[in-house]
This record gives structure tokens, C-alpha cells and sequence, in this order.
């Protein structure tokens, strides 16, 4: 495919990234079940009036939308794509209670109508008036790969020069607090915090000053094996024209429950020679927490530097030119993501 | 630059019509309609609203599928489930990873009607906490996956009622650069208490069967269905001599950025997503012989729509007509069911009825079809419109 450029990114997430001057040198170790994002404040972004009704996601969905675009001088995209594992949980949550509730009587429209899952991109479509190309992607652990795998296919197709790639995923209240009952269930239950982040990315087929990084290749898996999944990504690599050897750095997605083993098997035996990345410990665990880890992956690339608080190894090299990213959620939705420095 | 057909080889539908392709056509040719009192499920507007449902439970579904007796499957996924198998089926695919085979399913609610059903009591027993994970819009994706054995790239698209339409545009789109080689394609939905109050409160149900396109419409009936599409490349077609149900010819998606739940009074999104869909099948207007249009029957819609076409096609706009009348509006299923109508027409030649129509809305004078009409087709466009300003169109065209 045609070469994509990253020149814009943004991240709003459980650590202080939406200043974009900072990069994870100074964390906050999070110990709850739980944990909310760092809100930037959205008066600088949205019309108080306006933000009264927005939930969380579709807030940080258009302050990290709008960050990302400045971030690469871009004023309007040609496309608005996005990704959401859970939607706008907050408002179906408040939704689905009023009709329990009230048993569907005296129900108002607003929680219905900002509850579908192409909120935040019809927000931020609005916000923008960008009438291009617009889609939303809903599937779990790959939402945020399927969305750029499209802006990649837009570019390659010279439907679009520039797209605005994000992902979101708010926490919510009630049935968070199910999925934690269900996971402390689990014989080795995740160990990282659940949390909610919004990411979005400037996507470009021209390389410019502030470049971030190259994207060069995204594949999504829906089943693999700790064993098929190494098969899978010598494929990968392969298709690219890289070997083992060429990969500078690898950035999992480990979140300390059995399914680790699919990072473990990787570590121990393709890429024990490298710096090893992990994240999830400092954002959450998500459905879009892979954004986060993209967002890492971007700033090693353009910085040539890695944080000591994403370091699962020891490792170091003095340049940093090929980042593999690899997660999965509990045996599926895999996804390898390919970034050259440039 | 890309050369490579997509080509339609099978499809599959469930809807409030009929259980396979060929009981949906019998119900189109006699102008059958699939609207009703709703009664899966106990709601309090019973009386209020008519719905096109599929008269079958989830446990007579589940026993179709033969699943174990404490699956979790949502009515959503049971839906899907069926139609992707039928068309697996009805294109003759025998070992589906012989060729790099994609599914793109779509769908707006996921497994919200066995959510709301166990939401407040999900830690109580295993019988409802087994439904949290069917909530995930995701969900009935991995379902339709594991039940085709398709294990590399699979994704769901949730972009409200234009969802199904931008799952049969990507799909094609990956054909065509060569991404992949065969990609199911399409959407599910089960109606759900969430949506049958959210459209209520927004106050767009129609206490009758719908009229789209009528001067006097009073909104739409809420339906449920699921469609799937198979769409194979030009060197699979060759290889297997395989018959070509319609080919997709060209596709468009554009938003409208007026409003989060309206359309816009000069129908732009609309209008723009035609005109990029003409303009990637490198047609021109005049070339359409019939419109599916999206039609929903709700004042706003049906005008801004076709304020749309008028201005896509002046005075002269080909013969149209919204099957909505017939199936309900199903939501992110909608692209799906359509694009299968679509494909009906263009392999018997022959345009469906706009049921229910009886005065032209007066900005627009523009009267639908109201028979079943035979006529020799060659392009058919669908159109696809949802909340969030999501515009979509596809334009098919026949098979050989």
C-alpha cells in the first residue's frame, strides 16, 4: 500500500498525555479496579453550553480530535474514522435505566440519540463541518485497527490525503462494575486497572516537518493460537520485506491474565534481544487501550527514546527505526501494527 | 487503477418477510407486507406500534442453529447467524479457507435485547451473567466467524441506520485493491426495548403501517432482519465458473454534519453520497433504472431525500420506491436487506412496490412505484441514511 505518514497525535488517558510536551516521564501508578482519565479542560475545546449533555467520550473524543489536527496544522480532514469498543456506554447505561425504571414511560430522546455507536464521529463531523467520508468501528479489541487499516486503504486509493484516525472508550458506571465482578471470576483474571482514553492520529500521505512516524502495515487476526500467532506474524513481517532481525522494538499488549501467554511466547522466543514494551499498566485495560500503545509507539519513533515506565527488558539501542505492535483480548481479536521511523 | 469486479455470489436474508432470499421475493412479488403488533416480547406500547418482527422465538432460532442449550447467542447473533450461513451456502463455497476470506458484519444495538432483559441482575446467576460478553457490538460478529470458520480478518461497523451499506462498501473496497478475496458482508438486528423507546421518544413511529414517501407519512415501523452478501473476487469467479448474482458497482459515503438525528433541509450527505457512488461506477445519472430508496416514512427523511435525488437528477428521477412498507426499517440490517432487494431486482427484472403510498409529498412531486412493475434493469442504486449524519449508496449492477 501507499506510504502513510503519522503527523498529527493526541492522547487523553489515565496519565498526564494530553500535554503533548510530555512523554511518560513522570507516572502515576494507579492501584484501583478503576481508573478515569485525566481530563484536559474542555472549555478550551467546547462551548460550555454544548458540553453540558456531551458524555465523557464524545468530550475527550473531540478535545484529542482537535489536539491531533493541530498538532499536524491540518484544519479539516478528508475523512473522520473512528473506533469504540463499548460506545457511548454512559448514555446507553442512562438510557437502558430509565426504561427499566420507569417501565419505558416519561423517557426523554437526548441519552437515545448520543448513545449510538458513531457519536463521537458525527460530533466531531459536526464540530468540523467535514462532510467526507465517515465511519465508525465497533469490534472490541481491534476497533482502533480496523479504523486505521481503512484510513491506510483510503490513502492507498487516493480517496482521501488526510484522515482523522481515533479511537475512544469511556468507562461508564454499571456495567464497568459487571465486567469487574465477572473478570475477578476468572481463574487469572486481568491484573491491570480497567480505564477509558480517547486517541486520534492525523494520517497523511505526505510526509512534513513534525512527521511522527510512518505507517506501514496493520493486520487483524480474529483466532490464533500462543503457537499459530508466531506463524502469523513471521507472515507478517514477511509481507512487509522485514525479518525478525529487523524489528527495533516490540510493543505488547499484556494485561496479566492467562492470555499473556500469547506475549510471553513471543518474548521468550522471537524477541529477547530487543526493548520490550508494555503500557497497559499505565493506561488501563480498554477496548481501545491499543491506541494508547500506538500513541507510545509513535513518540519512541519520533523522540528515538524510550520511558523507563514502559521498559519490560532491559534493553536499548541507539536508533529506533521498526516498532511492532501486538495485542490481543482474551485469545482474539489480534492485531499486528507496523511503524518505520521517517 | 484498480481493475479488479467484485462480484455478488450468494446472499442470505432473514427479515419479517420471509426466511430465505426466495421467501422474501414471493413476499415482494405479492406485495406481502411484514408489519404487525409486536409479540416476542411484552412492551407497553404494544398498541401503539407496528414492527416488522420474525415470527420465530429465540429458541426455535437457536434450535435451527443447533446450539448447545446454555449458548449465550443474542437474538442479534442468532439472526446473523442464519442469513451468513445461507449465503455461504447459496454460493456454493465448500472450503472457505482455501482464499483469504474476510466478514464484515455490521450492527447499531449488538446484543442490547439480552441486555436489557439481564441488566440489573447480570451477577445473579449464570444464566444471566453469561449475556454480559453478548453485549459487545463484536459479538455477534465472532459468532457468525466461528460459526463459517473464518479466522483472519473479521470487523463490525456501527455507523446507525447506513451501517450494513458501509459493511458491503469496505468489503468491496478490499477486493478491489487486492486486500482480499472474498468477504462476507452485511448486518443484523433484533428489535430491543432500547430501540423501540429510543425511536418512540423521538417521536418518528408510525401507529399504522408506514407510508414512505406519502405526503401524509406518519413515520416509521421499526423491523428486525439480518442480510449477508458474498462477494468474491474476478479470478475466484473464473476459477470456480461461478454464477454472478450482480456485480457492485459503485459505492459512496458522505456525511451530512447537520444534526445528530436530522437530515439536512437540502439533503447534502445524501446527495453527496450519490453523486461519489455515480462517480465511482463512472456512470452517469440517466444510466440508474430504479432507486431503493432509503425511505423511512418519516416527514424528514423521505424530503430531504428526495430533495437529494432532485438534485442528482433533475426532473427526470428514475423510478424509485422504499421497501420499508414491507420489512420494517431494521436498522444497521437496513444496507443489507436492501442491497439483497437490490440484487432480486436486477436477477428478475422487475421493480417492488412502495406500499401505501397515496398522495406525493407536495415539495417534491415525485411518485413511487406502486406495483410490481417488470422493466429491463441494468444499474440499481440503494441508498442508506442513519443518525450522526451517516450517508451511504451503493449502486449494483447485473450479474452474468
Amino acid at each position: 500500500m501507499k506510504a502513510c505518514f503519522i503527523n498529527g497525535v493526541a492522547s487523553i488517558s489515565a496519565q498526564a498525555t494530553f500535554n503533548q510536551s510530555c512523554f511518560l516521564e513522570d507516572v502515576i501508578v494507579h492501584n484501583s479496579k478503576t481508573i478515569n482519565a485525566i481530563h484536559p479542560n474542555y472549555k478550551d475545546f467546547i462551548n460550555p453550553i454544548t458540553g453540558r449533555r456531551m458524555a465523557t467520550g464524545v468530550k475527550m473524543g473531540i478535545a484529542a480530535s482537535k489536539l491531533a489536527l493541530d498538532s499536524a496544522q491540518l484544519a479539516c480532514p478528508d475523512a473522520i474514522i473512528t473506533g469504540t469498543g463499548m460506545g457511548c456506554i454512559e448514555d446507553s447505561e442512562k438510557f437502558l435505566n430509565s426504561i427499566i425504571e420507569n417501565d419505558e414511560q416519561y423517557l426523554t430522546p437526548t441519552s437515545f440519540i448520543n448513545s449510538t455507536h458513531n457519536t463521537v464521529a458525527a460530533q466531531i463531523a459536526l464540530t468540523l463541518d467535514c462532510k467526507g467520508y465517515n465511519v465508525s468501528y465497533v469490534h472490541g479489541s481491534v476497533s482502533f485497527e480496523s479504523a486505521l487499516y481503512d484510513a491506510q486503504l483510503l490513502l492507498h486509493e487516493n480517496e482521501a490525503s488526510n484522515v482523522l484516525v481515533g479511537a475512544v472508550d469511556e468507562l461508564g458506571n454499571q456495567f464497568i462494575q459487571d465486567i469487574v465482578i465477572s473478570e475477578e471470576n476468572q481463574s487469572q483474571a486481568i491484573l491491570t486497572p480497567f480505564g477509558e482514553g480517547a486517541h486520534f492520529f492525523t494520517i497523511s500521505s505526505s510526509r512534513q516537518d513534525g512527521s511522527y512516524c510512518e505507517l506501514k502495515a496493520i493486520q487483524i487476526i480474529n483466532i490464533a493460537t500462543p503457537d499459530s500467532i508466531q506463524e502469523n506474524l513471521k507472515e507478517f513481517l514477511n509481507q512487509n520485506r522485514l525479518l525478525l532481525s529487523d524489528v527495533d522494538v516490540i510493543v505488547l499488549g499484556c494485561n496479566g491474565d492467562e492470555f499473556d501467554c500469547y506475549y510471553h511466547n513471543l518474548q521468550r522466543l522471537l524477541f529477547d534481544t530487543i526493548p520490550q514494551i508494555h503500557y497497559k499498566h499505565l493506561c488501563g485495560e480498554f477496548f481501545t487501550a491499543s491506541a494508547f500503545g500506538f500513541w507510545v509507539a509513535t513518540n519512541i519513533l519520533k523522540k528515538q527514546y524510550i520511558p523507563n515506565s514502559v521498559k519490560l527488558n532491559n534493553v536499548e539501542k541507539s536508533r529506533y527505526k521498526n516498532v511492532l505492535l501486538y495485542n490481543q483480548f482474551k485469545g482474539r481479536q489480534h492485531s499486528f501494527t507496523l511503524l518505520t521511523s521517517c | 487503477m484498480f481493475q479488479n469486479r467484485v462480484a455478488i455470489t450468494g446472499m442470505g436474508i432473514v427479515s419479517s418477510i420471509g426466511n430465505t432470499v426466495e421467501e422474501n421475493l414471493k413476499s415482494l412479488l405479492k406485495s406481502k407486507n411484514g408489519i404487525s403488533p409486536i409479540i416476542n416480547f411484552k412492551t407497553r406500547h404494544l398498541h401503539d406500534i407496528k414492527v416488522g418482527e420474525i415470527l420465530k422465538t429465540n429458541a426455535q432460532l437457536a434450535t435451527f442453529l443447533k446450539l448447545p442449550k446454555d449458548h449465550n447467542y443474542s437474538r442479534t447473533a442468532l439472526l446473523g447467524c442464519i442469513a451468513a450461513k445461507q449465503a455461504v451456502a447459496k454460493a456454493k463455497i465448500k472450503d472457505i479457507s482455501l482464499h483469504r476470506t474476510g466478514l464484515i458484519s455490521s450492527t447499531s444495538v449488538g446484543g442490547m435485547d439480552m441486555t436489557e432483559r439481564h441488566f440489573k441482575k447480570f451477577h445473579e446467576n449464570k444464566n444471566s451473567s453469561k449475556f454480559i460478553s453478548s453485549h459487545y457490538a463484536s459479538d455477534s460478529t465472532e459468532k457468525i466467524a466461528d460459526q463459517l470458520g473464518i479466522t483472519q480478518y473479521i470487523t463490525t461497523i456501527s455507523t446507525a441506520c447506513s451501517s450494513a451499506a458501509n459493511a458491503i462498501m469496505l468489503g468491496t473496497r478490499l477486493i478491489k485493491t487486492g486486500q482480499l478475496d472474498r468477504v462476507i458482508v452485511g448486518g443484523t438486528d433484533a428489535l430491543s426495548k432500547f430501540t423501540i423507546n429510543g425511536f418512540k421518544t423521538l417521536l418518528i413511529l408510525s401507529d399504522t403501517d408506514c407510508a414512505p414517501f406519502d405526503a401524509d407519512r406518519k413515520g416509521l415501523n421499526l423491523g428486525e432482519a439480518a442480510a449477508y452478501l458474498i462477494l468474491e473476487s474476478d479470478a475466484i469467479v473464473d476459477e470456480g465458473n461461478k454464477e454472478v448474482l450482480a456485480y457492485v458497482e459503485g459505492y459512496g459515503n458522505a456525511n451530512d454534519a447537520f444534526h445528530q438525528t436530522a437530515s439536512s433541509d437540502n439533503g447534502e450527505g445524501a446527495y453527496l453520497a450519490m453523486r461519489k457512488a455515480l462517480d465511482v461506477a463512472n456512470i452517469q445519472p440517466e444510466q440508474i433504472d430504479y432507486i431503493n430508496v432509503h425511505g423511512t416514512a418519516t416527514p424528514n427523511n423521505d424530503l430531504s431525500e428526495g430533495i437529494a435525488m432532485k438534485r442528482i437528477f433533475g426532473e427526470r428521477v428514475p423510478d424509485f420506491s422504499s421497501t420499508k412498507a414491507f420489512t420494517g426499517h431494521a436498522l444497521a440490517a437496513a444496507g443489507a436487506i436492501e442491497g439483497v432487494f437490490s440484487i432480486l431486482a436486477l436477477q428478475n427484472q422487475v421493480m417492488f412496490p412502495n406500499l401505501n403510498f397515496q398522495t406525493s409529498i407536495p415539495e417534491l412531486k415525485i411518485i413511487p412505484i406502486t406495483k410490481v412493475i417488470n422493466k429491463p434493469l441494468k444499474y440499481v442504486l440503494s441508498n442508506s441514511f442513519g443518525f450522526g449524519g451517516n450517508c451511504s449508496t451503493l449502486i449494483f449492477s447485473k450479474g452474468k
